[in-house]
């Protein structure tokens, strides 16, 4: 049985004053031995660089050891030297070896520098942007083919994804929505008791989660949950080439893949919206029914006189662009990874981020455009 | 001779599917062996249990004379210090460029200097023959060829004695398959390397293999030289050196005039 290449005899130096000062190199010379000896040994070497040298007693030496003493020589052969065979080759390889290459240079620092920088960051928006709308033009095209031959439109895609982004994610947002509606409904009971305004709490509860919470929490979930693996699961087909085989079949993967995605969460996010909405409602008419006393019954019976029912359709509309922005966004960051593992990351990452701004942002347009419908 | 790498009564099994039945592998000291197989036989489910990447059911794996499953950490560790691997389709880095691909395992080491770092990476580029112009780049702009041979030079970055190689000329043109077999037949005549081979090339293994160990049928039907195994009578055997391929593997080595004349002769009279 052998062992493993155990570590081998200590490299030193020995030096003669007579003759002519040599220094002959005795031990093992390589990656072993060395390691955490090599600062001393390169100074002393360093100290005998200007001496003839003998290495023909040596143990041992490998590349790391022939490129230590390569160092301490200053890149060249010392005058007198004494090889043998074997290690000529070697320190010729070091010689013929190239340089290598610089570390790429620090960018200088210039008074310019934070308006290029700025400059950069609008050039990239602006390259998102396009190719941001490329993408929806193509969905757009995409959907009128379809209109022109529906025998193409790809429902087990549509369905298998609503099935994923849908029914998947039914148990979490129930949890959350059910836990927020309890919170709200709290805090809220609190405040109105002070003034005696308990029953207020339905309007409350009802304006605020039918037209805001519901379909913002349920989008950020989504996004959260199937806008990353939308934007993985292109990213590891642009890598593994799948993308280019599909084009070669002669299938266009936005027909194939970016459209049924986007449809799906187009169907699918508004339904979660409604789901949310009766959780959410359910977690605050139990902690109404706790902190206030208000039953079940005169809840949800004051429900629809104090709701007017177009916030319930805002809600559900909200949660169909929602689904849309979502789907574009996240097949947008899929499809520019770039084929290594960083980009991998960086690109779900931005892809995740950009989708629950996008959602915020729009809420925010929604809420100015739509702020004299629905309030009572 | 000590066996470098012993493979001691291996089972492995996938669910109900056998796929080792009681294998038994020795790798000599300085040699090249080569691990021939069909598809599905089983070849680099052995090269992972030798890498202690996978667990064989039964059985055990030593490597430098360490049983894989209980040795301490500190051993594991010198130990994959001492051997480097190629995998079949490289698996570098994709994140790192190609130079700091090659630098990382000598950079883990924690003893080096960075121009000592810098000069030993530039000469494993140049030993499989990269040169400096692609040192900076990713691995994504390189070719298949130049992938393995990047692989290569991070494999042999610590100097190791014992090599694995998967598939290593699969996927290649064959000029360039016949180049990076050259290669490391020169590097091995360098570095006194052992080497594992898995390939299902004939070619390659003629040309590097100085023992085949051969699997099929769940178990290694044959272990030794060419001209030992070329005359075994069994249905793989034969469908693999007498095939018109293997005929034509054979035929050129007769050509070139070198020891393994007698193989393609030995083969040759062996069908008719």
């Amino acid at each position: 049985m052998s062992e493993i290449p155990s570590e081998g005899e200590l490299p030193s130096f020995a030096t003669t004053e007579s003759p002519a000062s040599t220094v002959a190199l005795k031990g093992d010379w390589t990656l072993d031995t060395l390691a955490a000896r090599i600062p001393p040994l390169t100074q002393q070497a360093r100290r005998y660089s200007r001496r003839a040298w003998d290495l023909r007693e040596i143990g041992s030496i490998d590349d790391a050891g022939a490129t230590l003493l390569w160092h301490a020589w200053g890149a060249q052969k010392p005058a007198e030297l004494l090889l043998r065979p074997e290690q000529e080759a070697l320190f010729n390889r070091l010689a013929e070896a190239p340089k290598p290459p610089r570390a790429r240079r620090r960018r200088v620092w210039s008074a310019l520098a934070p308006v290029s920088r700025v400059g950069e960051r609008v050039v990239d928006i602006i390259d998102h942007l396009s190719a941001f709308t490329s993408l929806l033009g193509q969905a757009v095209l995409d959907v009128a083919r379809i209109a022109g031959n529906p025998a193409r439109m790809p429902w087990r895609e549509i369905s298998a994804n609503v099935h994923r982004t849908g029914a998947q994610a039914l148990p979490i947002t129930a949890l959350v929505s059910f836990l927020i509606g309890i919170v709200l409904s709290y805090l809220s009971a609190r405040q109105l008791k002070l003034f005696g305004a308990d029953v207020y709490i339905v309007d409350i509860l009802g304006i605020s989660i039918l037209r805001e919470l519901g379909p913002v929490l349920a989008a950020i979930l989504v996004a959260g949950r199937s806008g990353s693996s939308m934007t993985a699961q292109l990213g590891v087909m642009r890598v593994t080439q799948e993308l280019d085989a599909l084009a070669v079949l002669g299938i266009p993967y936005s027909l194939r893949l970016v459209l049924p995605k986007i449809v799906a969460l187009a169907i699918a996010l508004p339904l979660l919206v409604l789901w949310t909405d009766a959780i959410a409602l359910l977690g605050g008419m139990v902690a109404a029914g706790a902190e206030l006393n208000i039953g079940y019954r005169h809840f949800i019976s004051a429900l629809p006189g104090a709701v007017p029912v177009a916030n319930l359709w805002l809600g559900l509309a909200k949660g169909a662009v929602f689904g849309v922005l979502i789907g574009l966004v996240s097949c947008h960051f899929g499809l520019r990874i770039k084929p290594n593992t960083e980009s991998l990351g960086a690109g779900t990452t931005n892809s995740v981020v950009t989708a629950i701004t996008v959602v915020i942002l729009v809420d925010a347009i929604f809420a100015v455009a739509f702020s004299e419908v629905g309030i009572p | 001779m000590s066996a470098i790498v012993s493979v001691e009564g291996l089972w492995t099994r996938y669910g109900k599917q056998v796929i080792h039945r009681d294998l038994d592998l020795d790798v000599r000291d300085s040699e090249v062996l080569g691990i021939v197989g069909g598809s599905g036989s089983g070849k680099t489910t052995l090269l992972r249990q030798m890498l202690g990447l996978d667990r064989p059911m039964r059985g055990a794996v030593k490597v430098f004379g360490h049983d894989l499953e209980t040795a301490s950490a500190a051993d594991l560790r010198r130990m994959r210090r001492h051997w480097g691997v190629l995998f079949q389709h490289g698996a570098l880095f994709t994140a790192l460029t190609v130079f700091d691909n090659v630098a990382l395992p000598l950079r883990e080491l924690r003893a080096l200097p960075a121009p000592m770092i810098a000069d030993l990476v530039m000469l494993k580029l140049r030993m499989v023959g990269i040169g400096a112009e692609h040192a900076p780049k990713m691995p994504s702009q390189l070719s298949g060829g130049m992938i393995k041979r990047v692989a290569l030079a991070r494999a042999l970055a610590l100097q190791p004695e014992l090599l694995f190689l998967d598939e290593p000329t699969a996927g290649l043109d064959p000029e360039s398959g016949e180049s990076f077999v050259e290669l490391i037949n020169t590097l091995r005549k360098e570095l006194k390397l052992t080497v594992v081979m898995i390939t299902h090339d004939l070619d390659t293994l003629i040309s590097l293999a100085d023992r085949v160990a051969v699997l099929a049928d769940q178990q290694l039907i044959a272990v030794g030289t060419l001209d030992e195994i070329v005359n075994i009578r069994h249905p793989f055997i034969q469908s693999l050196f007498h095939g018109e391929r293997g005929q034509r593997a054979l035929a050129a080595v007769d050509g070139t005039g070198d020891s393994n004349d007698d193989v393609a002769t030995a083969a040759r009279n062996n069908i008719s």
